[in-house]
């Protein structure tokens, strides 16, 4: 069983073409690792203090999974015509609504809500008949880099379980690097996808705003936000994004233009000669100060194999990039405080009656919003509504706007002497759970430095393993950036990165990573 | 811009409608007076004639027919509401009658 879940979606396809293997098969010997390394199935108790293995699912949908499975190995028994990805398990972020399956965005506010239809992802992996595991667990609302700001218990690494996953999607991150799903999707409105994929040593990417549709995900920061693949190969998330991209009349932000062939690109870059001429920016503001030594070794490093394959390496330089940080967090934040403002006690979710006095609608919406959002998820709303605030409008909000135009100037430029451009996802590895500085916040926002310029911009953003710390040994990631609608180069340059990096190490990276039944065996949870 | 105060934060709070406990204003107050000071440049690394950006690629506005759709039953719209009767959300009253 341990082989199944270690192979790759190109790899099952494969298997399932030749009869090998069948859908039932796969997804049965995923569930069964889900259930033997998230916990106690999903028990609430120990979900809730964090007690219970990875904690990277907060709802198992194994009965229609095993059902949507057995009807594609029938038809494929039956020589009928598949989809490419049919059979395959995927993961999805309790971001994305999903009929049948609760969807709570990891708060309070939604515990146990069911939506009432289907986002059009989720849809479009109905359609390419592909068994839905469950629902992965995130920063509470997507508010967060660590995971903890879940209202149902943190998720933990599989590389060492006493630190953070990644967030806000650290749930889809584990998901696919712990080997509980072959692929995940998730979104990402500052790093969500790339930032927890760098720590977990798998490969998030955030595809071109409005490649994928957006309808029926919940809204963090409607400007920001893109739904997104993870998987543990390239390959895997070219395949995935091929498969649940493109126009929809639901998401007005949604782009009216082709697919690109990200599975082709792939291809092409992993093959001999894929890299040549290529030519590959490194920004000079994310590569140096502020990155921790191990990060910068093995981003060196890959920048070497690049060069070695005959890539070009040149400097590139975003000025504005030391403003994206306090941009990124006025825009959000703003955003936030708007498309929050519906978890009202009215329509869905929680109503939460105040203890004392008058029992006003006012004074409900107040005591349910007391009650229903978390920390963080108070914190950006306060702030938002601050920026929002008259008098200070155009001086944070304006302003912060103005900024995204100083960044996108940036890009332009840089792209006219580079096709990508590369930088560390992240500043450091995964540190520990708890350390999240506390009456500090900027102190871990610094953190998303190197990947919310990306969403500021527009452009699409990959990230994927390059190696372990040596301070540490936890894994590295590297983040290659495409313009607008090139989200094709990425899946080109990523792909023959990995090559390059798996044919030095001998097999991929998450080969390296501790066995985690072992690791949940020996830790103390209780810690 | 005036320094973040607990009474700051209380009203930004009515304005959100989260009702916040004393230990809460107090906290948030000097978390969003750091976060404040540290986007102040912000500001200051723009000038008026850097235009605004929105939206990170060009939109158009996305006209359709005015036709029904697939759209849900009262029934199904109704289902996650905390309260409803009569096919409607039923909501605690509008008018501070207390």
């Amino acid at each position: 069983m341990t082989d199944i879940i270690k192979l790759s979606a190109a790899e099952l396809v494969a298997k399932m073409e030749s009869g090998e293997l069948t859908s039932v098969e796969i997804t049965q010997a995923h569930i069964d690792h889900i259930i033997a390394t998230d916990g106690q199935p999903l028990d609430a108790d120990n979900r809730a203090a964090g007690k219970s293995g990875l904690n990277a699912f907060l709802h198992l949908n194994a009965e229609e999974a095993l059902e949507v499975a057995r009807g594609v190995d029938e038809d494929r028994a039956a020589g009928k015509e598949l989809p490419a990805l049919a059979g395959v398990p995927i993961a999805i972020k309790d971001l994305i609504v999903t009929k049948g399956q609760p969807t709570t965005a990891a708060s309070r506010m939604l515990e146990g809500w069911m939506s009432p239809y289907d986002g059009t992802v989720t849809q479009k992996v109905r359609e390419a008949r592909m068994p839905i595991l469950g629902k992965t667990n995130l920063d509470e609302f997507a508010m967060g880099s660590t995971t903890e700001h879940s209202a149902f218990g943190v998720t933990r690494n599989p590389w060492s379980l006493d630190r953070i996953p990644g967030g806000s999607g650290g749930g889809s991150a584990v998901a696919v690097a712990g080997y509980q799903a072959p692929l995940a999707l998730g979104t990402d409105t500052g790093g969500s996808i790339r930032q927890p994929a760098a720590v977990t040593g798998s490969v998030g990417v955030k595809p071109t705003y409005g490649s994928i549709s957006r309808y029926g995900v919940i809204a963090m920061a409607s400007s920001l936000d893109q739904v997104g693949p993870c998987a543990r190969t390239v390959m895997d998330t070219a395949l995935l994004h091929e498969a649940v991209a493109g126009h929809d009349p639901l998401d007005s932000t949604s782009q009216n233009r082709p697919v690109g062939n990200f599975v082709d690109a792939a291809r092409e870059g992993a093959a001999e000669g894929g890299l040549k001429g290529l030519r590959v920016g490194v920004i000079k503001e994310l590569s140096g100060e502020g990155f921790q030594e191990g990060v910068l070794n093995r981003f060196n490093e890959s920048l070497e194999l690049l060069k070695n394959a005959g890539a070009e390496i040149v400097e590139v330089s975003l000025p504005s990039v030391k403003e994206a940080i306090g941009a990124y967090y006025l825009i959000m934040s703003s955003e936030v405080s708007s498309n929050l403002a519906k978890y009202d006690g009215v329509r869905f979710g929680l109503r939460v009656l105040p203890e004392e006095g008058p029992i006003t609608i006012e004074r409900v919406m107040s005591a349910t919003r007391a009650a229903g959002f978390g920390d963080e998820a108070k914190r950006r709303i306060i702030l938002g509504t601050y920026a929002l605030s008259a008098g200070y409008y155009d001086a944070y909000y304006g302003s912060a706007q103005k900024v995204r135009t100083l960044i996108q100037r940036d890009y332009a430029k840089a792209f006219e002497v580079a096709d990508v451009l590369v930088s560390p996802t992240a500043p450091t590895t995964a540190f520990k759970l708890g350390a999240e500085s506390k009456g500090d916040p900027m102190a871990l926002y610094k953190g998303d430095i190197a990947t919310v310029p990306t969403n500021l911009a527009g452009v699409p953003s990959i990230s994927l393993p390059a190696g372990l710390a040596d301070e540490d040994s936890l894994p590295v990631g590297i983040q290659f950036t495409a313009p607008a609608h090139e989200d094709a180069r990425l899946y080109r340059v990523g792909a023959g990165l990995e090559a390059l990096l798996e044919s030095q190490w001998g097999a991929p990276l998450h080969e390296q990573m501790p066995d985690t039944l072992e690791l949940i065996r020996d830790f103390d949870f209780g810690a | 811009m005036s320094a973040i105060t607990r009474e700051t934060v209380a009203h930004l709070a009515e304005l959100a409608r989260i009702e916040m406990k004393d230990d809460e204003l107090t906290a948030l107050a000097s978390e969003l007076e750091i976060i404040v000071e540290s986007v102040k440049s912000v500001s200051d690394a723009v000038s008026d004639d850097i235009p605004a950006t929105s939206h990170p690629l060009p939109l158009q506005n996305v006209f359709r027919e005015d036709v029904v759709g697939n759209t849900l039953t009262a029934e199904e719209a109704l289902d996650g509401a905390p309260d409803a009767e009569d096919g409607k959300f039923k909501v605690p009253a509008i008018l501070d009658e207390g």
